[in-house]
This record gives structure tokens, sequence and C-alpha cells, in this order.
């Protein structure tokens, strides 16, 4: 007898398995239920928050898999396997704030906060790719995350001023 | 008494919490056996209800309640009118749940309660609505036609105020003058577009008879009165809380939206709470709008440029219904005047009807128009007298001697239109050194060898801000020191947690980040109206710094009474109470509060170390005079306004056009601002710098384009454009301050400035950079391709 | 806004995908990047009864340079030929006009074929596409055939996809070396879709004049246009001024009648597409190797 691989099915809902801020988590979801609204109600992560579910504002960008996306445009079936990193996940094991929080604090980098986790990924992962960002480079970055509050002048400041204390960061840890 | 904390740039004590992603916002409240609402709304915009059929709808697993109008019994009646006003003689307000017509498309007409907001959705599909068409008045325009549709069948001419105001003789001085010139002038529909829609979660406790409800509101203590009125509950079983709220800018100020109506009144049908949040397609066509509005103007001036008089007709697009009465285009007609001495002034306007969605203030709340229509004004003068553009305004400043200015007029809250203190020539003096602006025009001509087109522009204006009727505080210093302060204005993003620990810790002699600051709570404090129109700091920030006052008198009462020393040498500072020069007879600040409160059994460590001290013992008579005012360190006051303080600034800008596609770049902005005593300015500097982006982007990316059907055709965030990052420029911001005689601070608004002039100078520049094509800009906003018509129609076509 | 139910399958192998596909017709839509198709989901714009998330088919996750042209599979996100090497090696004007596509946190989920597939006439790889006179593979029960772009893009997000086919791969033909190339649009916003936009490759002869040019717009059209009729201004010049203003005089009609929307008039998108014919025909020619 002929062994037949499987045919997938389809489904309305999925057995997921996801990795959130180096937490494992099983979950059953409707296929339908998009990764912003699975992390913020399923997993009660309200940190990500969700401005236009249109792919626009960017108050929701997490990390998925270390790269940032727009949480409001994926379905949470489509996390199967992979690891997500969200704000709640930048505070390091000792709750100090991140160095880019750090520094959105002393420059006043937000006031109503609502966009500022997102911005907080997108700085974290533009600082990755380019830990010394001219001021164009970091207004260009950021363009794909709307802040109506701060007119984005202290949020500049403040990842000129975080990028400026990891890179000296870096080179200590280097010089170790 | 040295201040230390006030004016000083002190870090936000609400930053960590919100950085690690830890706010509070209405969606992020999940209560038990939680609800979700959704809204059926209008996709016409003018429209007789013929039918609801919602059987297969309530027929949906999962869906726990459909309610139509004719479900809603008695709660079906139109909203409060709030600001009601002599001159609004056709006032119209919503349904809930429109009944037999709707009015503009995103008006409600039905609400889902299901398991989650993804079934709701799937709820409202089910839905059908029979409509039958009715004419749509689709703007201004069309509104004010002769034989117009009308919006309302009832409202003649689709007519709801009209207001004439008149200062001095304007007729006469028009028959002599020199010079005049009339123009008209348009500003289009814009909207606050915070980065959080709207949201309510209403929790019913039949038990206690008690509601509560979480609403990303800006005023929580009117709504907690109106529910109370509407279901007919004590307003102490009413609780309304606005939590984190992720931006406001006046969208929030409302009341009632429908959805605030509804949500609690589902939550008590069901007996489960509910929770109904906006996504943002829904915040296009039922979130309040802003900005319309169409002016004739007509400007009388002498030789030397001095302007004599003004005549401004102007219609106001109220939308749908005038749920906030007419308050926008009042502010218009107030703040024309600007900071220029303008004695002969006709304003009059006419509110009218239109099919769109209703009209409340939006940051700036009428004054961007009129500072456009004046600073037109002021660069038609120079343009016509070939005079310089500052020069103009410095010859037409209301000097500072010449305070407090009576405008002639009646302001938005009733009172005279005074202002109290200013220095515009200074303001003007600082942003003209700022911009290198007598250098300018050498700069523009060599940019012009290379075929550049650079403008220079700049805008001025004068502010009202802090109007009352009044706000109260309260201060409490609890038994380990630390103190607990409440207010019943709001916050979104302002740093009130952290100004008026400010405030409260100079008087206290603590440190700011002891002191926690509640705002938006009913239950925390009961009496107030909300943060709108640049008032929280002023007026609630007065009422926090009476309160603390008050506290700290009390302080030195009792420790004078335990030292028996005089108040007037007992001193507060580092959290302790101490007698001047004799610091070793001293108390902490919690010591204090604990003998202030004169109980049989004290408990706690303070307590048993205040009961070894060598004090004096109590004297004979009441354990707690009357003279005390009541025991522990506590407080609450209030402050009421006598008039409104005028804030005032000039921006300006150097823009590069490009004149062959009507691109627009900033090149450098400048923000002089006097908001009076500054107590934080990081934080004013942030609020300038955020309304200056949504200035920019009403001046040149936001628009709502209604189409003649009524529908908006933009209602999505990929074709409104808010300025992101890549296209608002550096701020320099800079200060003169002439503090306010009207309140204990010297403060005055901050909150909306950095909005109001940016259309005004956005105009100026452009004139500016395009003078060789003689262009004239009246009308904002000006998008590249509007912008490239002007330049066609001007070279020729 | 959520979206409304479907139902969802993740084959692992394209056979799977395919025939997942056939079972559904019309009523099935692929699911890669998802930038473009889960906002018309959520504003339930659009409503497939399934989704087939081609994300986990190994076997479409490449990028292979091929004799004459460069391969994409139809899983390769838009940030990967951003950063990749052999791009920026052999075909440097991809990653020019990938780099204009939205945002970073959209180019690291959003699929070059996606793009593709999609249709957008106001996007920027349809456009170069056509201009490089590019192809496209697509694959059904029925087999393969291979689509060239001015035949594929038939209207505004329509191509001529049947139902049942799916786009598996991309060709991105090969530039000559002494080619020069620039891309260039105009856009209210940075990462904003472009008022109108324009990629050009002109090849010069020996006596560096211009041989061969390939000149395509974006928003101009239903679909993107490749403006032979521009092509023809130039080719046999030294694209000097005159003929680089002849060139913008004649791409004024490559604007349809009816491309007036809320954010450019017709007009204004004529004389935004003269402006940009005269500023790329420059920066393509002066990057040329004579």
């Amino acid at each position: 007898m002929q062994e037949q691989e499987e045919a997938p099915a389809f489904l309305e809902e999925s057995d997921i398995a996801v990795i959130v801020n180096g937490h494992s988590y099983e979950r059953r979801v409707p296929v339908r239920q998009l990764l912003s609204d699975f992390l913020r109600h399923e997993l009660h992560l309200t940190g990500t928050h969700v401005g236009c579910e249109h792919g626009v504002c960017g108050c929701c960008t997490v990390l998925l898999n270390g790269e940032a996306i727009r949480s409001c445009l994926m379905f949470a079936v489509q996390a199967d396997g992979m690891a997500i990193t969200t704000i709640e996940g930048m505070a390091g094991n000792n709750s100090d704030l991140h160095p880019i929080q750090q520094a959105f604090m002393e420059k006043h980098g937000l006031q109503c906060g609502f966009c500022t986790p997102g911005i907080i990924m997108t700085v974290h992962s533009m600082l990755r790719d380019n830990p010394n960002p001219t001021e164009e480079e970091i207004r260009h970055e950021l363009s794909g995350n709307i802040c109506r509050c701060t007119g984005y002048q202290n949020i500049v400041e403040a990842v000129k001023l975080a990028a400026e204390r990891m890179r000296a960061f870096q080179s200590e840890s280097e010089m170790d | 008494m040295a201040t230390r904390w006030f004016g000083a740039p002190v870090q936000r004590t609400e930053d960590p919490r919100l950085l690690r992603g830890r706010g509070s916002y209405v969606d992020d409240f999940d209560l038990p056996e939680m609800l979700h609402a959704a809204f059926l709304r209008s996709a016409y915009a003018h429209a007789r209800i013929v039918h609801i059929n919602t059987s297969a709808a309530r027929e949906l697993p999962g869906v726990h309640l459909v309610l139509t109008a004719g479900d809603l019994g008695e709660l079906l009646e139109p909203s409060p009118l709030l600001v009601p006003h002599h001159a609004l003689t056709q006032p119209r307000t919503q349904l809930p749940l429109a009944r037999d017509v709707v009015n503009y498309v995103g008006e409600a007409v039905a609400m889902v309660v299901a398991e989650n907001r993804y079934i709701a959705e799937d709820a409202l599909d089910l839905i059908d609505v029979e409509y039958e068409p009715l004419p749509v008045v689709s703007s201004l325009e069309v509104a004010a036609m002769d034989n117009a549709p009308l919006v309302h069948v009832d409202v003649p001419g689709n007519v709801a105020a009209h207001l004439v105001q008149t200062v001095g003789d304007p007729d006469t001085v028009f028959t002599n003058a020199p010079h005049v010139i009339r123009e008209h002038f348009v500003i289009d529909r814009g909207a606050a577009m915070p980065m959080e829609c709207r949201g309510v979660v209403a929790r019913w406790e039949p038990q206690e008879g008690s509601l509560t409800c979480w609403i990303s509101t800006q005023g929580p203590i009117p709504i907690r009165n109106g529910l109370a009125a509407i279901f007919k509950l004590p307003e102490h079983k009413v609780r309304v809380i606005a939590p984190d709220v992720g931006g406001g800018f006046g969208t929030k100020i409302m009341m009632f939206y429908p959805e605030e109506i509804l949500t609690p009144f589902a939550a008590i049908r069901l007996n489960r709470p509910v929770k109904w949040i906006e996504d943002r397609r829904e915040h296009f066509i039922s979130a309040n709008q802003e900005r319309s509005q169409s002016h004739d103007v007509e400007y009388a001036f002498d030789d030397q440029g001095i302007l004599l008089a003004v005549r401004d007709t102007f219609l106001h697009d109220t939308g749908a219904y005038t749920p906030y009465g007419i308050i926008v285009p009042i502010i218009t007609a107030c703040t024309l005047p600007g900071p220029y001495r303008l004695k002969n002034y006709y304003s009059e306007f006419t509110v009218l009807y239109t099919n769109k969605v209703p009209v409340s203030p939006y940051r700036g709340a009428g004054r961007p128009h009129a500072v456009f229509i004046m600073e037109r004004i002021m660069d038609g003068i120079a343009r016509e007298l070939h005079l310089d553009r500052a020069e103009v305004r410095s010859r037409n400043f209301i000097q500072p001697d010449e305070f407090p200015w009576d405008v002639g007029l009646v302001y938005q809250d009733g009172g005279p239109t005074k202002y109290d203190s200013g220095n515009y020539q200074a303001g003007l003096d600082k942003l003209k050194t700022l911009l290198d602006y007598d250098n300018f025009p050498a700069m523009q001509a060599e940019a012009r060898k290379q075929g550049r087109c650079l403008g220079i522009g700049i805008g001025c204006y004068v502010e009202g801000t802090g109007i009352g009727p009044y706000e109260g505080a309260q201060v409490r210093v609890e038994s380990d020191g630390r103190v607990f302060a409440s207010t019943g204005i709001t916050t979104q993003g302002q740093a009130h947690f952290t100004t008026f620990a400010q405030i409260v810790a100079d008087q206290l002699g603590v440190d700011p980040k002891d002191v926690l600051v509640i705002t938006g709570d009913t239950q925390a404090f009961n009496w107030g109206m909300g943060t709108y129109a640049s008032r929280a700091a002023t007026v609630a920030g007065s009422a926090m710094y009476l309160a603390a006052k008050k506290v700290r008198e009390k302080a030195k009462q009792v420790a004078a009474d335990l030292f028996e020393a005089s108040p007037e040498d007992i001193e507060l500072a580092d959290g302790k109470v101490f007698v001047r020069d004799a610091p070793h007879r001293a108390l902490t600040l919690g010591q204090v509060a604990i003998s202030a409160n004169p109980l049989r059994y004290a408990y706690g460590e303070n307590a048993r170390k205040l009961m070894s001290m060598k004090l004096a013992g109590p004297r004979p008579g009441p354990a707690l005079p009357p003279e005390r005012g009541g025991p522990g360190l506590e407080a609450s006051e209030f402050y009421s306004p006598p008039h409104a303080s005028f804030a005032s600034g000039v921006h300006g800008a150097i823009i590069e056009v490009d004149p062959k596609t009507g691109m627009v770049s900033f090149l450098k902005y400048a923000a002089v601002h006097d908001c009076g005593k500054v107590i934080n300015p990081v934080v004013v500097e942030g609020q300038v710098h955020g309304g200056v982006a949504q200035g920019i982007g009403g001046a040149f990316f936001e628009r709502l384009v209604y189409n003649e059907e009524g529908q908006i055709i933009n209602a999505s965030f990929m074709d409104y454009l808010l300025p992101t990052a890549a296209e608002v420029p550096p701020i320099i911001v800079d200060h003169v301050e002439t503090p306010s005689p009207l309140n204990p601070l010297g403060v005055k608004g901050a909150g909306e400035a950095g909005v109001i002039p940016v259309p005004a100078l956005f105009a100026s520049a452009i004139d500016d950079a395009l003078s060789a094509f003689g262009v004239r800009v009246r009308e904002m906003p000006l998008h590249p391709n509007r912008l490239f018509e002007l330049l066609q129609e001007q070279q020729g076509g | 806004m959520k979206p409304p139910r479907f139902q969802y399958a993740a084959p692992r192998i394209l056979d799977e995908a395919i025939a997942l596909l056939d079972q559904h017709g019309e009523e099935a839509k692929v699911l890669a990047g998802g930038q473009s198709l889960v906002p018309l989901l959520n504003m339930r714009l659009a409503g497939p009864s399934y989704l087939v998330d081609i994300n986990h088919i190994s076997e479409l996750h490449y990028i292979e340079p091929e004799d004459g042209y460069l391969a994409i599979g139809a899983t390769v996100r838009q940030r990967q030929v951003e950063h990749s090497a052999l791009v920026k090696d052999r075909l440097p004007l991809l990653i020019e006009v990938v780099q204009h596509i939205g945002h970073m946190q959209i180019r690291n989920r959003g699929t070059v074929v996606g793009s593709i597939a999609h249709a957008d006439p106001a996007a920027e790889l349809p456009a170069l596409l056509t201009c490089l006179n590019g192809e496209v593979l697509a694959q059904s029960v029925k087999g393969e055939r291979v689509i060239k772009a001015e035949e594929f893009f038939t209207g505004y997000l329509s191509t001529a996809l049947e139902p049942g086919e799916m786009l598996t791969e991309v060709r991105f033909p090969w530039i000559p070396p002494r080619a020069g190339w620039a891309f260039l649009e105009f856009a209210r916003r940075s990462g904003d879709y472009a008022l109108v936009g324009a990629a050009a490759i002109l090849t010069p002869d020996q006596d560096d004049r211009c041989m061969t040019a390939h000149i395509a717009y974006l928003g101009v059209a239903g679909s993107p246009i490749r403006a032979r009729a521009v092509e023809s201004v130039v080719i046999g010049t030294a694209l000097d001024d005159v003929t680089r203003d002849r060139a913008a005089e004649i791409s004024r009609s490559i604007v349809a009648e009816d491309m007036s929307d809320v954010h450019a008039t017709t007009e204004y998108r004529r004389a935004l597409t003269a402006e940009l014919t005269r500023r790329v025909l420059k920066a393509a020619w002066d990057r040329r190797q004579s």
C-alpha cells in the first residue's frame, strides 16, 4: 500500500506554538485572529497597541524572528514556530530600562505613550542594523511610525542618545 | 517663597510605566465575562431609514444583543447640547441611534454586542437596512445656495446660528480709508487623528447598583453627571475614569458620543461588562472633525500700513449636528484681531449644517482660521505698500504698556476678550534673530540664481487660554510623608502627573517623585470640567497650587503647636518640617500629618516615634479646633479665573518650493512662544513641537475630501496623510515670558499654541518664494497639486 | 476592522498549494507577505473564502542568477532582496527600486512576487519589471506558463492570472554592463505610493549616443506603461537638454485620461510626468559607462 501524504486541511482554528519575549506559549487560535489581537488579548501583552489595522501607523510594530513587522497585518496562525519580541521584552531581566527606553525618558521622547512601544521596537531594529545613523537616516527609518503628540523632534534626539550610548557600551565590551 | 521645582525640566514620572508597555489604555482592560460591541453606521450621507432587519444578526452564534432606535425606550433622546448660545437658534443633536433619518455617513444606526469584535462585525454584515436616499448637502457652497436641499427639514436655509459682533465704527472707517482690499479665504476640513481611537468599557454591578465606565475621554466628570441623569442613578454610584488616553486634541472632549451612552446601556441590559473600541475606519466617519470655514474679508489701511478696520463675513460648517454649540466660530471671531490694535471690526458668521460628520473643537479650535486671515491681511498690506512684512506687523502691534487690552468682543467663556499681558514685539525680535530674517533676502537672491525658489514666512498669534468656569484640586499628605494630589481634569500626554507634582512639591518641600497625582477619575475628585481649550495647567494647576499652599499652612500651624513656635518660623524642605535656625527641632512631613489627625489610637512606626518625642501636649479645648480646617494635612481648593488669559507667539519658517512640481520642503522652522510663567520647559516645548507637526499636517498634507454624495473618499491613513518624522523639520523653540496677572502661578495655556500660526506662515512663505509669479495663497490646506494650479493660473494657464 | 471568516491552509509543498487553489478557484487567494492582502481583509474589501499561505513552501525561496535574468521565488521578502549581495552586484537598480517600497516594516514581510501579483499601478516593482521587459512564471495543475510583463498587467489590480494559477517566480532581465539606469518617483511622503514614477535604462553606443532605451512609468494609467514614444525620442541622441525637453513633452501623453484621484489630478500628473522624465533621463544617462 502506498503511503499517502496527508493533504493539508483547510481549517478555521489552528494550534500554534510561539515564543514571546523568551516564554513559550501554546494556544488554539481562530485562523483569522490578527497577531496584534493575539498578543494583546490572548497573551495579555497589552503594550503593543493598535492604531489603524491597515498597516500605516506602526503602533503595532513587534519583532518577528528579530525583524520589525506590523502585527496588525499578520495572522497569529502565521507566527507558529516563531519568536516574537514585544515592548514587554525590552527591559532587562533585572528590570532596568533598555538604553533606548532610558534615552526616551531623558529626552521627553513620549507624551501620550500610545505610539511609543511601536517606535521603540522600530528603533531597536534600526540601531541593530545601523548603529550610527545620521539624523536624516533616523527620520527616514522612523517614517513608518506615526506620532501625533511629539512632532518627532525629541524622538530623534532620544534615538541619537540611545545610539551613542549603545555604541559606547559595545566598544567597552569589545575592549574586555 | 523660592521655588525649586517650578520652572525646572523635571523628568516625567509617568514614563517608565509607559515605556515598558504598561500603560492602561481603555482597550487594555479585560474584565471577566466581558462582551464586545460594534456599530452599524450609515453608508449614506442623507437618507430616510425605511426598514432595518436584524433577524439574521440576532441569530448569529455568539451574538448577545442587537439594538436599533426602537429598542432604546427612554434613552432615545437627542444628546445634550453642550455650550448653548443665544445666537444658536437652531441647535440639533444626535439620537443615540438614528431612527427615521441619517444625516451623515458614519451616523450610528444599530449596535451589536457579541462574544468578540470579530463576530460583532460579522453580525453587522448581516443587518439589512433599507435606505431611501435624500438630497445631500455636501459642502458649505451647497448648504448656502438659494433653495439648497435641507439637512434638517425644519431648519430653513440650513442655518444653525448667526452672530454679528461689532467693535467701533467700521463702516465710517471703510468709507474714508485710503486703501481697501477685499479677498476670499477658504479653510478646508481636517481632523485631530489621535493615535488611539475612541473607546468605552462599561461595567454594571447590580448588587451595588453602581456603574463604572473607563472611557478614552477628556472630560469624565461631565460624562459621569450625564450618565447619572440618563440612567437615573445617584452620582456617587457612577464612576467614570479616563485611564491612559492615547491623544485627545479635542476629539475626545465631545460628550455625548452615542457610544458613550449605549455601551453602558448594553452593560446594564446584559448584566455583563461591555467593551467598545473604535477602529480607524469608524474614527474617520464618526469622530468629530473641524476646520471648514469660508471667509469674505475686507480690510482698510493707511499709507503707513496701519490697519484701520476689518470686515469678516464667514460661513462655518458644523456638519450634521451642533453638539458642541458654536464655540469654534466664536473663537475664530474673537481671535482674528490678534496682537494688533484693531479698533474697528465687523464680524459676522453664519453656521450652516451639512451632511457631514459633526464638528467640534480640534486643537486650535477656530484660532488657526482667524490667524490665517489676519496674517494674510498683514501680508496683503505689506505687498500693496511694498513694505517689509515684519515691519507692518510691528507698526500695528499692541505695545507692552497697553495691557490690559480690551478687544471689545465676548469670548467663548462669556467673558471679555481682554488681553492680560504680552510683548509681541519682543517675540518677533527673537524670531527674526532665530531665522536671520534681515539677511534672508540675500540668501533668497543667491538661491534664485541657481533656479531655486526660497521663501520666508511668519505668523503671529494671540490665543485665549485658561478659561473657567473653574477646576479644583485636593492635596493630602499621607502618614508616610508621600503626597496624594487629585484633580478633575484629564491627561493625554501633557505630563500633568509631573507638572502638578512640581507645583505641590514646591509648597510642601518634597521631591516631585513623592507626589502621586491622579487625574481623570471621578472617584478621586468630584468636581470640574476637563482638559481642553489650553486650560488644564492654568486652571487646575492654580487650584493645585492653592490646595498645596493650604496644606503647607496647615503643616506650619500643626508644627508650630508641637514645637511651641510661631508658624512664621516653620519651614518645609526635604520632606521635613522644622523650626528655622533650629533644624534639630524637626519632624517628617508624615509625622506632622499623623499629628494633625487627633485619633485616640495611632498606628505605625512613625506614630510610635512621635509618641516618644518631647513635643507639646494638646491644648485645652476641642481636639480638632474649627480654625484647623479639618483633620490631617489635606485641603481642597478651587480656582475660577475672572476671564481667559492670553498667550501669544510668533512662528516662522524658511521653505523651498519647486515650481515645476509644487512640492515644498522646510529648510528651517522656529517658534517663539509666550505662555507666561513656565512650569516645565521641556513639557511646554514638547507641546509646541507636537502642535507644529499637526499644523504642518493641516497646512500641507491633511485634508478630508468629501465627494458630492457626502462620502469621505480618503478615509484611511493611506490617503489622509499625517506627517511623519521625514516631513516635520527640526523646530527651534524660544520663549518670551509675560506672566498672567490673573492666576497665582502667572501661567497661561500652552497646549494648542503650536498648531495655530502654521497655515498662516506657510502661506506667507509660499507667497514669498513664488513672488516672481505673483502667487497669493488664499486657501488652506494647500497641496502641491493645488499650488501647481495656482502657478498655472498666474502664468496664464 | 477585523477580517471576515475564511478557511486557512499552509501547505509545505508547491504541488499541494496549486491543488488547493485549483479546488477553490476564485474563492481562494494566495497569502504571501500579506502587506497588500491583509489590509483589504481587515477593511472587508476582500472576502476570499480560502487563504492558501505559501510562506512555508521552501522550494519557492530562492534568488538565483540565470542565463539572461535574475530569478526570484515567490516567498522571497523585499528586504532580503534589499540586503542581497548578489543583487547589489548584478542588478543594483532592483535594490534602488525596492528601497522606495513603503517602509522597512512592510519590506520585512512583503514579497517581491506578491507585489507583482497585486499589480497596483502605483507600485514600483511592476513598473520595473515592465521596464526591463521581464517575465513571470505562473503555475497551476495544468502546468506552467511564462507571461511577459506587458501582457501580465491587464489593469488596475488585474493580471492575466487565471483562477487556480499562482505566480511562483519573477524574472528580472540583466541590464547591459554599459547602460545607465535610474529610478525616480514623486510621492507626498516618504514611503507613500508614488504619484508618478519612472524607471529608465539607457545604453550608449560607441559614439556615446543612446543606442537602446527602456523607460517605464508607474502611476500614469491602470497598469505600468512602457513608453516607447519617449524611447524613440531619445534613441540616437546624446540626451541633451533639447532632447530631454522633447521627451518630457511626449511623456505627458502617457498619462491616461481618467487618472484623477484624491492626491493628484490628471493634469497635475502630466506635469509631474514631464518633470520626472527630464530628471530620470538625466540621472540614467549620467550613470552610463561610455
